[in-house]
């Protein structure tokens, strides 16, 4: 494809609750046949959504996080997480499933704005 | 400028489709072109033709349907959010053996794809949503 625009998706709500965390997947993975330049934010309970040793199974709910460790195979491998975020839940890097770039506040504004399209989930 | 909006919120709970309309409006009013408008989550039960709001209330849905006649604008619902919350056009009414249909005029059910390719050859892509 001759005009490769910079895609970022912003995901910033728990996994489960809404069902936007799944759907802003769904949209990556088919996004990812367009071959653009993708990147992920994970911000606020976005965070949540790459957390290890999730079990949604007593709430009938998919259990989707395995998917995000798939991402690699399309190709989506920039995937940042909000640092503050991340910290203000007692989480650590450690405790994510996928390897990611931690990035303060103002990292993420200079990523944002170095963006095509931003799509917010 | 050439824009593409996607709409993430159902009509009436919430402002999304509401401040989408306003803002397509006010683009096409002003010169600009909207490429496509798509909807997705609970945004699709925009595209539902049963809508019956009371009379002295807006017709979320029948204001799309109009703009979309005036304008020649493409409205497109994602299949999967929409198969999920029962929107069908006479199409997938069928083929997932339903009784009915209730696609409102000017809408179409289309994939995922649709959304991204919004995104590459719009200027713009506007989200509407919580």
């Amino acid at each position: 494809m001759s005009d490769i625009k910079k895609f970022m998706y912003v995901n910033r709500k728990a996994p489960y609750g809404t069902v936007y965390a799944l759907e802003s997947l769904e949209v990556v993975l088919i996004g990812a046949a367009f071959e653009q330049d993708v990147s992920l934010v994970f911000m606020d309970d976005g965070v949540y959504q790459l957390a290890k040793g999730q079990d949604s199974s007593a709430s009938d709910m998919k259990n989707f996080s395995p998917t995000y460790r798939a991402l690699e195979m399309y190709d989506v491998e920039k995937l940042y997480v909000a640092r503050e975020s991340l910290e203000a839940r007692g989480l650590t890097e450690a405790d994510l499933i996928v390897d990611v770039e931690l990035k303060s506040a103002d990292e993420i504004r200079d990523l944002m704005e170095e963006q095509d399209v931003v799509l917010s989930f | 400028m050439k824009f593409t909006l996607q709409i993430n919120e159902g009509p009436y709970q919430h402002q999304a489709s509401d401040t989408a309309y306003q803002f397509a409006k006010a683009a096409l009013e002003k010169g600009h072109e909207i490429f496509r408008v798509f909807f997705y989550h609970d945004g699709v039960n925009n595209g539902t033709r049963l809508t019956t709001p009371p009379q002295d209330d807006r017709n979320i849905v029948k204001r799309w349907s109009e703009l979309a006649e005036q304008h020649n604008l493409d409205l497109v619902l994602c299949v999967a959010a929409a198969q999920r919350r029962g929107i069908a056009d006479a199409d997938e009414a069928k083929r997932n053996g339903k009784d009915a249909d209730n696609i409102a005029p000017g809408f179409r059910i289309s994939g995922l794809g649709q959304l991204i390719e919004g995104g590459i050859q719009s200027d713009r892509l506007v989200v509407f949503g919580d």
